[in-house]
């Protein structure tokens, strides 16, 4: 960074040489207002706000305005940000953008948080002098997640460009001329990108509109929130939930400048209502005459239940603990530390296990690091080998999608062109893009910015890994019998990731294959051995995956085995809803066989109902908990409100079910900080558990952190139907943060900022003010810590065999797993609006495929995978290969079939 | 002694003098119709509740005795699903009043509001509602904002276009 000085009203700054004016000044914390400027889009000048005053030297006293976002910063430039001139320029900006903006604070849902209003007020526009009448424009339906006024645009095209620039998106456009902008779909219907939801908070004003909180709506004063993860993919992206009167009302970013920055995706965003469901269990739940289970579970007391507990645990045999990727470490720790280490099982199946322990061991060995989010999109050559990324992994797709724009910067850096001037630097570089491989099973949303793309089966995605690790060096085992077309495309790749900077592998545990993930550990060794630092991103399915793999245990089929085998009797199931996981024949055994069930879970599932005993959990919305995501970064999540009813976290009921079990030596554990403490102690990598976030006695200044705004409204009369008297507020022992309005309203560590505000600027666009520069890192450093380092200078090893072509089975079909991002993850798919955007359980064949076996789309055929027979209407897929058969994993109540695996695929007979 | 005298005078003074205690309640006295008395919530002229449910007067009341909930009806109108108040907390101060963008919430000259039992202060929607405009007659919040509700389409409000044809091309 090149230092420049530079003169604002007359005082000297430093500032970055040739950042732009409007974000150094902003990073120096004067306010200048602005719209269409965003940190993460950068500058277009459309809007005129920003103005500011440019004196040609220190003699110079008219000066000229210049807008502030198209402006360089240089050395010892004269400026004045409230040159009374510029303030008149500025109001009368924000009376022109107001001539048709309707009478509707009152019933805008941005209000209150609109950043319009921010700026009308920050330039003192108070009065509309115009008679003129008001332009209005008609609405759009736009789905499930995002409602639509036209009316209060101020065209200053932020939606569009994050839409299609940023996002990828290709139905949401701007229409018409002069006053007559319109931005919307060309017509009513859903909104297809699964980033939708980010233009809530990119548009300035009330035009794009949450329309999950529009259902119960509650302005952002009165929202009590906390800083959360997001617990719907590995990824791990940081959030504020917002809650009123005991129900969830919304998720908003937490900007976390090493994950997701400004954004997330959809399934994040509006994933949240299963907290509010109806299928919560709120009561612990105990089945009468608890031998045959003919009974239907009854609600009991939490004493009735704990008190019969303790007779199982004390005269059980030998008790074994099923924990889940989606629980928190601290509920899964205390859960081994029920049943015992060697008791312990993870709760994901035997070829998920195997997955999730090489993705470790990959991370682990090196060399090659696993990247942030944010590093990647700085990486300038990706292949991406078998991932569906964005229906695994949304935000690392929009990641992905600002790596291919490294080429882009390259070539407006030779130009001299500043890098926020969007517009020049898309010009000049016709949106060149740098290299982005797929190799995936059948064709994804990130198709449009490939280079090249490959579909084949897992182990053809393997063996391309394995040709390009070759390509890179001689040394890596050759791949035999591949056609020229896969030597040519491999060694494009190979090339292209040699000639970047910093190129990256992105894989995971998507198409169930090891040999995928160690194609893609061989091509980050290869680069490693000519010399370049690779990154590596390994998808990971669920928010805990690898922190339960770190915690380790056995596999879910070796858990059923010591059911069945009589070796134990009794199992505790946490958070985990086996009938997902493994096959229903299976766990129903396993259920026969098992004496005593004890299942802790949030809501109602086929679990569940196999339970003898039934605890409520708290869901992420109510419970503290630390999670790994899928780049090895230990982050703490903490409840936005306390839970009511008999729902507890997860870890106190394993506490006292340790308790009531008799267990001597117990450490005492009164707080999350106590468990993770445990956890340090017993885990070797997870020994830094402890600075991932403030202890629970910490206090700025002797004072906690409020969940509640300053001005949070109706304390007095929210409960006053029930009692006239106030309740003491709930009062929180386990974390800095309280259950109040009360305490320190400035800028605490990061790990519990828990909303953006600061004076003047009411709206989400406040987060100026919490970071070292707009854009940049929060002040005094991101949250969350990274625990998986590998070992520096490891020397890459090479495996020797390398898995064979695909060779199709008569009569047979491989079938592959097919992911959605809206239904394929447990949680969210509870979620009314994704619901409503999910598409119904399917079978996805190849036309060629659908026409050998006689069907066509939407009709109903038979797959038989082992033991298993299913009836899936037909979809279409063009991209798949022949011979290979998707399966639409996941989604509604599709039983679970283990795929990759060798299946038959028939029309369906009558009655079928 | 003389202090004696003195007070004594006093006394005589005003017994002949006109009295100012007023015989409450069988009289009652005058109060301003701005009065700052219990509160109600008024109707537009149209007959339809006025409060939008913005949530402005409960962010101002400095006792945070106000609470409500939007909800909105099958047109998109919106209006509180409940709408509660509790007197036995309201200092009366009319900082709801004053913050309220569609005078639907006002304050009364009435003041005869006690209460044995401090329950009977907590007033809801029903309790506060009333058939009229109160203090403003015209105001019809609807009839100017821009967004549509039952029986008001794009465009019909206040100073309104119609609504714009964003296929036209014409300059
Ligand atoms: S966009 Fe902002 S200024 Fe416009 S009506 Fe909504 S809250 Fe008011
Ligand atoms: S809809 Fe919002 S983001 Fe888009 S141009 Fe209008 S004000 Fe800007
Ligand atoms: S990418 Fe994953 S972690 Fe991020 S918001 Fe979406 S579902 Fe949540
Ligand atoms: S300020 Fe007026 S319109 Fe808003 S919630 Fe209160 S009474 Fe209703
Ligand atoms: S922010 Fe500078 S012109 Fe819009």
């Amino acid at each position: 960074m090149i230092v420049a000085t530079i003169h604002i009203d007359n005082k000297p700054y430093e500032v970055q040489e040739g950042d732009n004016l409007l974000s150094a000044c902003l990073s120096l914390g004067f306010d200048i207002p602005y719209f269409c400027w965003h940190p993460a889009l950068h500058s277009v000048g459309s809007c005129r706000l920003c103005a500011v005053k440019n004196f040609r030297n220190e003699e110079d006293t008219r000066g000229h305005i210049v807008m502030s976002c198209m402006t360089a910063v240089c050395d010892g430039m004269r400026i004045s940000v409230k040159d009374p001139e510029v303030l008149e320029f500025r109001a009368s900006v924000i009376e022109w953008l107001m001539l048709h903006h309707p009478h509707d604070c009152p019933v805008c849902d941005e209000g209150g948080e609109c950043h319009l209003q921010d700026m009308t007020v920050m330039t003192g526009h108070n009065y509309r002098r115009t008679r003129m009448r008001k332009r209005t424009f008609r609405n759009q339906e736009l789905g499930p997640f995002i409602y639509h006024e036209m009316n209060r645009c101020i065209q200053c095209y932020r939606c569009v460009r994050f839409y299609r620039k940023y996002a990828g998106g290709r139905d949401l456009d701007v229409s018409g001329i002069h006053n007559h902008l319109y931005y919307g779909r060309f017509e009513d219907g859903t909104l297809e990108s699964e980033f939708s939801g980010n233009l809530v908070e990119i548009c300035p004003t009330g035009v794009f509109t949450d329309k999950t909180l529009r259902k119960h709506f509650t302005r952002k004063w009165d929202l009590q929130t906390a800083p959360s993860v997001c617990v719907h993919c590995g990824a791990g992206c940081n959030t504020i939930p917002g809650e009123r009167y005991g129900k969830l009302r919304r998720i908003l970013n937490r900007y976390n400048h090493e994950v997701n920055g400004y954004f997330l995706c959809d399934r994040g965003r509006f994933g949240y209502e299963f907290v509010n469901s109806d299928r919560r269990i709120r009561r612990a739940h105990l089945r009468p005459g608890t031998s045959d289970r003919s009974a239907e579970l009854e609600p009991s007391s939490k004493e009735a239940v704990v008190a019969s507990l303790e007779g199982i645990l004390a005269n059980g045999k030998r008790p074994i603990g099923i924990g889940s990727p989606r629980a928190s470490l601290e509920a899964n720790f205390a859960l081994r530390s029920l049943v015992g280490p060697d008791r312990f099982y993870t709760g994901m199946p035997e070829s998920e296990s195997a997955l999730v322990s090489l993705v470790l061991e990959t991370l682990t060995c090196g060399p090659a690091v696993s990247v942030s989010l944010r590093e990647v999109e700085l990486c300038d050559a990706v292949l991406v080998l078998g991932e569906d990324v964005p229906n695994t992994s949304p935000r690392l797709a929009l990641s992905l999608r600002q790596s291919v724009r490294r080429r882009s910067l390259k070539i407006a850096d030779k130009h001299c062109i500043p890098l926020w001037n969007d517009r020049a630097v898309r010009k000049v570089s016709q949106e060149a893009k740098s290299p982005l491989f797929l190799a995936t099973v059948a064709a994804t949303r990130l198709d449009d910015i490939s280079a090249a793309t490959f579909n084949g089966t897992p182990d053809e995605i393997a063996r391309l890994g394995y040709a390009v690790a070759h390509e890179l060096d001689p040394a890596a085992p050759p791949v035999e019998g591949s056609t020229s077309e896969e030597h040519v495309l491999a060694a494009c790749i190979a090339g292209a990731l040699k000639a970047a900077e910093r190129p990256l592998v992105v894989s995971g545990t998507g198409c169930g294959s090891e040999a995928v993930i160690i194609a893609a550990a061989q091509v980050a060794a290869a680069l490693h051995r000519v010399g370049k630092t690779a990154g590596l991103s390994l998808c990971v399915p669920e928010c805990n995956t690898l922190g339960v793999g770190l915690i380790g245990g056995g596999h879910l089929e070796a858990a059923f085995k010591e059911v069945t085998s009589g070796a134990a009797d009794t199992v505790v199931i946490l958070e985990n809803d086996l009938f997902r996981r493994a096959d229903a024949k299976l766990v129903a055994e396993f259920f026969k066989a098992a004496t005593h069930v004890i299942a802790i879970d949030h809501l109602f599932n086929q679990t569940a109902s196999h339970a003898d005993l039934l605890l409520p959990a708290a869901t992420f919305a109510e419970a503290d908990g630390t999670f790994i995501n899928a780049e090895g970064r230990a982050q703490r999540s903490y409840r936005v409100f306390p839970a009511t009813d008999e729902i507890r976290e997860s870890w106190r009921w394993l506490y006292e079910l340790m308790q009531a079990a008799g267990k001597t030596d117990l450490p005492l554990w009164t707080t999350p900080d106590d468990v993770c403490r445990s956890i340090a102690e017993s885990i070797d990598a997870l020994k830094p558990l402890g600075q991932v976030a403030p202890p629970a006695d910490f206090r700025v200044a002797g004072l906690k952190i409020p969940r509640q705004p300053h001005r949070y409204s109706g304390r007095t009369a929210m409960t006053a139907q029930v009692s006239v008297h106030e309740p003491a507020p709930a009062r929180d022992a386990d974390s800095a943060l309280a259950f109040s309005m009360e305490g320190f309203h400035g800028h605490p560590p990061n790990a519990l900022l828990d909303r953006y505000w600061a004076p003047g600027w009411n709206s989400v666009q406040a987060l100026n003010k919490f970071q070292s520069e707009v854009g940049g890192p929060l002040r005094g450093g991101d949250p969350g810590i990274r625990v998986l380092e590998p070992a520096p200078d490891r020397e890459a090893t090479y495996p020797e065999s390398v898995p064979e072509a695909f060779s199709p089975r008569a009569g047979e079909r491989l079938i592959v797993p097919l992911y959605h991002v809206f239904g394929s993850e447990e949680l969210s798919a509870v979620s009314p609006g994704i619901a409503e955007r999910s598409p119904g359980p399917y079978l996805g064949l190849s036309p060629d495929d659908a026409e050998s076996i006689g069907v066509d789309e939407g009709r109903n055929v038979r797959l038989t995978v082992a033991d298993v027979v299913l009836v899936l209407p037909v979809r279409l897929i063009p991209s798949l290969p022949q011979g290979v058969t998707g399966l639409s994993v996941g989604l509604g109540d599709l039983p679970y079939v283990q795929v990759p695996a060798w299946g038959v695929v028939t029309r369906a007979k009558a009655g079928d | 002694m003389f202090s004696l005298l003195k007070g004594m005078w006093t006394l005589l003074k005003h017994t002949l003098r006109k009295r100012v205690t007023v015989q409450y309640p069988e009289e009652k006295p005058y109060v301003p119709p701005r009065w700052r008395g219990r509160i109600i919530l008024a109707r537009d002229p149209d007959g339809e509740e006025r409060c939008v449910a913005c949530y402005l007067c409960a962010a101002a009341c400095p006792v945070d005795c106000i609470s409500l909930q939007a909800t909105q009806d099958e047109t998109g109108r919106r209006y509180p699903e409940f709408f509660r108040i509790n007197f036995s907390r309201c200092i009366l101060c009319g900082f709801c009043e004053e913050a309220c963008p569609t005078y639907a919430i006002q304050l009364t000259p009435d003041y005869e509001m006690c209460e044995y039992d401090r329950r009977n202060l907590v007033y809801e929607k029903e309790d506060l509602l009333i058939s009229g405009p109160g203090k403003y007659p015209g105001y019809n919040f609807y009839r100017v904002a821009g967004v549509t509700v039952g029986g008001k389409d794009k465009g019909e409000s206040e100073n309104e276009e119609p609504p714009t044809d964003v296929r036209d091309l014409m300059p």
